[in-house]
């Protein structure tokens, strides 16, 4: 998918580290490898490849992850 | 394209005739031969015997019922203490391929479904895995045909006919329904272990920590195509990145497009229809031989358009400069309207009509191009807004302009 890119800055996509307790599962359900490990927690990596499916905010156990798409 | 789902009559108690029915089943009526059809090779001859099926095994009689027809898919049936759970094929057969290219064609697309519920693939048992899918026929047929070596269950979920991912995003393939299957199937009596394995597109929809607070199932996410799903369990369930990752190849592309053709259709024809009235506006108020001549070059730049804006824009989306598809759908709407206003006989109704033309053609491309953001895997729906505030007002004032232009090029 790195050859077919659609637009930049428009993921609503927000991330809050605090929350976040490294369990990985975000990396696991994005189908645009936008989450990477990092020191036990999670990081955004790519996030210009996210297309707000927001697979990540329904399995995050802490709600790190919020996704707005329709509120831009 | 979709139908809409009704939640409330899944969450209704009245009972639903189709869950009594064991899966691979349809009722249809009451044909008795057509039943055998697939069955066994021996029978399909339309000789009207009455033997039986297969001599060594009586399965097939054991487990028929008036009024219900066997689905060609089903192998035979296994009993477990859930009941009778049909082992499913993993060979494609004629039958599947005509209706594979019907289906993606958009021609039977509605009714292209498989009863929910628990079926078998090889010989599982209690320790085999499980492995959750839609109850689109094509998602269904993707997935058995990937089972050729494996011993699973298969817990198809009523999507009403719908793939996982676009169901995951419609709330079908959702957590509601999916512990709701695990509890209609008896899945807890036919295996010891509690875990399942869903396809990775379907956790738009699913939470898997609900599942197993709801279902006391543990999910486990498997790779987003079913081919790997084979080295994915030899691999200890573990999936490499490459089968984590959506793709979008040409030939994936290229196989949405009867479909985007397909919803175009209707359109298309009004504004054909639409465009021989407008063309016959002229000198004369109405002319029918105008209508006929500048109508049918009208028509071509609104096929060019189609051509451009639905197969050609999205087969060749990364070629095409710009991220909007919008934009990528005008580069080769402009492209396709160049070459039909060179053989057609466009020039010689001067360069109004000319400028008219090459806008409409352009504009149809664009738009529709721009419809194609919605069967990619890979737009964010605050990209497509984005990008539709700032196009549709574009396309249509290139739209208003063509026709000032047509109208006033006749007189
Ligand atoms: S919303 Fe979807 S694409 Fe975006 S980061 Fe989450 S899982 Fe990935
Ligand atoms: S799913 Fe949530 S808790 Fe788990 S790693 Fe991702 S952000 Fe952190």
């Amino acid at each position: 998918m790195k050859n077919i890119r659609y637009l930049e800055d428009v993921s609503t996509l927000v991330f809050n580290k605090d929350k976040c307790v490294g369990c990985s599962l975000c990396t696991v359900v994005c189908p645009h490898q936008v989450f990477e490990m990092n020191d036990g927690k999670a990081v955004i990596v790519d996030l210009d490849g996210c297309m707000e499916c927001g697979a990540c905010v329904n399995n995050c156990p802490v709600n790190a992850i919020e996704v707005n798409p329709g509120v831009g | 394209m979709f139908q809409e789902y009704d939640e409330k009559k899944v969450k209704s108690t009245t009972i639903n005739p189709e869950e009594l029915k064991p899966s691979g089943m349809k009722s249809e009526g009451v044909t008795i031969l057509p039943s055998m059809n697939g069955v066994s090779q021996a029978c399909i001859s339309d000789s009207g015997s009455l033997k039986p099926i297969n001599e060594k095994d009586d399965s097939f009689e054991k487990y028929a019922k008036p009024g219900y027809v066997l689905s060609h898919f089903v192998n035979r049936f296994m009993d477990t203490d859930a009941g009778q759970i049909p082992v499913v094929k993993t060979e494609m057969m004629l039958k599947d391929m005509l209706a594979t290219v019907g289906a993606r064609a958009g021609i039977t697309r509605n009714n292209y479904r498989v009863i929910p519920g628990l079926y078998a693939a090889g010989e599982p048992d209690e320790n085999s895995e499980v492995l959750v899918t839609a109850n689109f026929k094509l998602t269904f047929d993707i997935l058995r045909k990937n089972l050729k070596k494996l011993n699973v269950w298969i817990l198809v979920l009523d999507t009403v006919g719908v793939n996982v991912w676009c169901a995951a995003g419609k709330g079908t393939f959702s957590t509601r329904e999916l512990v709701r299957r695990v509890e209609s199937s008896g899945l807890d009596k036919v295996v010891k272990h509690r875990r399942i394995i869903l396809p990775q597109l379907s956790a738009t929809g699913i939470s898997a920590r609900d599942v197993k607070k709801m279902s006391g199932f543990s999910v486990i996410y498997g790779p987003v195509r079913a081919q790997d799903i084979q080295a994915f369990l030899e691999n200890g369930k573990k999936a490499d990145p490459d089968m984590r990752q959506v793709t979008f190849t040409f030939a994936e592309r290229l196989i949405l497009t009867p479909v985007e053709l397909n919803i175009a259709l209707k359109y298309v024809l009004i504004t054909a229809v639409a465009l021989l009235v407008i063309s016959g506006i002229g000198p004369g108020i109405f002319s029918l031989k105008s209508a006929g001549e500048r109508g049918w070059i009208s028509i071509v730049f609104l096929l060019t358009g189609l051509l451009s804006g639905a197969v050609v824009t999205p087969a060749f989306l990364p070629l095409l400069p710009f991220k909007e598809f919008a934009a990528k759908g005008m580069i080769s709407g402009s492209l396709f309207a160049l070459c039909a206003m060179f053989l057609s006989s466009a020039s010689s109704l001067g360069i109004s009509a000319m400028i008219a033309l090459f806008l409409f053609g352009t504009s149809i491309s664009s738009f529709l191009a721009m419809n194609f953001t919605g069967s990619t895997p890979f737009t964010s729906p605050s990209g497509v807004e984005k990008e539709m505030k700032q196009f549709i007002p574009i396309q249509a004032g290139a739209v208003a302009l063509s026709l000032v232009l047509w109208i006033y090029s006749a007189f």
